[in-house]
């Protein structure tokens, strides 16, 4: 066990070390994309080959420690590593998507002038994310959390010579830090109340103390929704969700990375990892459930409208991260595990595919500008439908048994009203997956290709494809990641209607499209006010401003010369003007000086004179 | 015997004179003159002092004092005066509303 050990220590350091690297070293283009591509890819190997080694065992643990943080009294935290089957496909997929990404990257980014800057972020970002997934403490795990936080502020803002994306840097940064506060409160009061921080002792601790007043367990509570407030920023859900699309400002392999194997993965993989403590606290649970459904719908219905290549997937991942949430507050933690892989794999391909268009047809991101490149970009356009396929959860693709899987314990958890949410959220994802498709691909040709491809980004997609169409097959070893409901008894309608919906929705879509109905004007004004309110994203972005941004502005206007400033102005001002006033007396003027001095003299003499005469 | 208030009176006089000299004159030298007259109508009174107080010359202290005054005057005139000539020199006036650089 102890060379595994050193193994799994290897995971998160070689991506540190090669960051390490490139921050100080000057290598040329060729060198940076071997070091950089080749950490993560030896990381993907080492997971892989902890899978193969962990195949058959259901309760297998393996630790490992990377020395002491702090060590105060009762406060002892370590670099401590811990490899569950959670954390195992966690890093799997984050190593094997990553590596993926990176080589496509080595592509794709090669002509930038920071190719080396950008190799840096983008191996920090997923060390921050597999120290997060291997932490033993949740100290350590937040460490992770808020070093893929920094990382995807450094990467979207990458382009920084550019306002809007620092705009957009910064919303991202300052959404997630609400979630992210909440959440080290969370880590504080989960201390106080509990005396540990290692993810393990939690759970069990937690059962020990919360179960036994059963009546009373507010405090569990508060401690589970503080730690949802974390993962809702970070996985961009219902409050905290509109960082998300603004968050494409960054090259398109970032987004990738974002969307599928990082950043976004930590909310789902928080709860599922403190599942147990959350299973103390029931109504969080259907608070994490109902936010997963409405997100669901709010991506899913924004998604219909863009018309911003890039913002589609971007609404998609919202809705999809939806999903997840929804399973795991029905209870159901690895199939939301299960639906994260396979997003991961189709979401990924996705975004790659998009980022190849964009390469080929001059950063162009409006998708009515394209069309008819089906012929063209062969490899994308095939890519593009498999990861549309899988989005849309066509049977066979690994999108539909992650997605089936989830509608399954939706019922089997007995809440039909959100199975029929999020019924028709899978109709609306299917419709708009096939106009996304059919926009692009289909159609009047408008724009011609000026570049291919390179051969490491067509490896990346055709390997992403394969995974996206097969990854999802037999899911060995989800029921070791946590208990499943049992899903007997669904009934015909429940199980037939998640199958046939998404044919009936492209069959829609392509009519839609036939009759030229995607992209034309809209006439009647009431729908004009619903597409606008679609393609902003329900508007949360003018919501936030009307309701924070602008009166906290107001306030700094009124505020803008500061009232206690004012104060000891006016303290300087009352002591200029008795200045002014003294420095009359002294005007140089013999005869006034002479005056003064006879009246003084006549006041005394006058006074003393007086004042004899009263005695 | 002239009654010693009258002698008063005319210090007095000359006193106020003077003092309206000083504060109204703008000239260097007519204050100089006006300072004069101060001088002397304090003087007036020590001689008066003196005779009223010892009719047989006994007591000749307010004579000494006149004396003493009259050496200070002259020496202060003298000072005053070299020193009125040197400013006329330079600024060729002596009006002293305009020689205020003292203030600076």
């Amino acid at each position: 066990m102890t060379n595994y050990s050193s193994l799994l220590a290897l995971i998160p350091l070689l991506p540190l070390f090669s960051a390490l690297i490139l921050l100080f070293s000057k290598l040329p283009k060729q060198g940076i994309s071997i070091l950089a591509v080749g950490s993560v890819a030896s990381v993907a190997l080492i997971s892989l080959f902890l899978n193969v080694i962990f195949w058959q065992q259901s309760d297998f643990v393996l630790t490992a420690s990377l020395g002491s943080w702090i060590n105060i009294a009762q406060l002892n935290i370590s670099f401590g590593l811990y490899l569950d089957p959670l954390s195992l496909v966690m890093i799997t997929i984050i190593s094997g998507v990553g590596a993926l990404i990176h080589l496509y990257s080595a592509g794709f980014m090669y002509p930038d002038n920071d190719f080396k800057r950008y190799f840096t972020y983008l191996n920090l970002f997923v060390s921050a994310m597999l120290f997060l997934v291997l932490a033993d403490n949740l100290l350590l795990l937040y460490l992770g959390w808020e070093g893929v936080g920094l990382c995807s502020y450094l990467l979207i803002g990458f382009w920084y010579q550019d306002k809007n994306n620092n705009l957009a840097a910064n919303k991202a940064f300052l959404m997630t830090r609400i979630g992210d506060t909440a959440m080290v409160i969370g880590l504080f009061l989960l201390f106080t109340q509990l005396g540990t921080l290692d993810i393990q002792e939690i759970q069990i601790k937690a059962h020990s103390v919360w179960s036994l007043t059963h009546d009373n367990n507010t405090m569990a509570s508060l401690c589970c929704l503080l730690l949802l407030g974390g993962a809702v920023g970070k996985s961009a859900q219902l409050p905290l969700q509109n960082w998300l699309p603004d968050a494409m400002a960054g090259p398109t392999p970032v987004s990738a990375l974002i969307h599928a194997a990082t950043m976004v993965t930590a909310g789902i993989y928080l709860i599922a990892r403190n599942s147990q403590l959350f299973q103390l606290a029931p109504d969080v649970l259907y608070l994490v459930a109902l936010i997963g459904t409405f997100t669901l719908l709010l991506g899913a219905s924004a998604a219909m409208v863009q018309t911003d290549l890039k913002r589609i997937l971007a609404y998609s991942t919202i809705s999809q991260l939806g999903y997840m949430f929804l399973a795991l507050g029905v209870g159901a933690g690895a199939s939301a595990v299960f639906h994260l892989m396979t997003h991961a794999f189709f979401k990924a391909l996705l975004f790659l595919a998009a980022g190849a268009l964009i390469y080929s047809l001059h950063h162009q991101h409006n998708i009515f500008k394209m069309g008819g490149l089906l012929k063209k970009l062969p490899v994308v356009a095939v890519s593009f439908a498999i990861g549309c396929a899988a989005l849309a959860s066509l049977p066979f693709t690994s999108g539909f048994y992650s997605k089936e899987l989830i509608l399954e314990q939706v019922v089997a958890s007995g809440h039909t009203g959100l199975w029929w949410a999020a019924v028709l959220g899978a109709f609306i994802t299917a419709f708009y997956s096939a106009r996304l498709f059919f926009v692009v691909f289909l159609g009047q040709n408008q724009l011609s290709p000026n570049a291919m491809p390179t051969k490491s980004m067509s490896l990346a997609l055709v390997i992403l494809s394969v995974l996206s169409l097969f990854g999802g097959i037999h899911p060995v070893g989800l029921k070791m990641l946590m208990p499943q409901l049992d899903a007997e008894g669904l009934s015909t309608l429940q199980h037939w209607l998640p199958i046939t919906l998404p044919f009936l929705a492209i069959l829609f879509a392509w009519w839609m499209f036939k009759t030229k109905r995607f992209g034309r004007p809209i006439s009647s004004s009431l729908m004009q006010g619903v597409h606008q309110l679609l393609k902003s994203g329900w508007a949360f972005d003018l919501l936030y401003q009307t309701i924070f941004v602008s009166p906290f502005n107001t306030l700094c206007q009124l505020n803008k010369d500061d009232l206690i400033d004012l104060f000891y102005r006016l303290i300087e001002k009352i002591s200029c003007k008795l200045h002014m006033v003294f420095s009359q007396f002294q005007n140089g003027q013999l005869r006034s000086y002479n005056a003064s001095l006879i009246i003084f003299c006549i006041l005394a003499f006058a006074w003393f004179i007086g004042g004899e005469l009263i005695l | 015997m002239i009654p010693i208030s009258w002698i008063l009176f005319l210090s007095l006089s000359l006193f106020t004179i003077g003092i309206f000299g000083v504060l109204a004159r703008r000239n260097l030298l007519f204050i100089l003159i006006s300072l004069e007259l101060m001088l002397n109508a304090v003087v007036i009174v020590f001689i008066a002092a003196s005779r009223y107080h010892s009719a047989s010359m006994a007591n000749s202290d307010g004579q000494i004092m006149y004396l003493l005054v009259l050496t200070l005057a002259a020496s202060e005139i003298a000072v005053g005066l070299s020193l009125v000539i040197h400013m006329y020199r330079q600024h060729h006036h002596l009006d002293i509303d305009k020689l205020n650089k003292l203030r600076d």
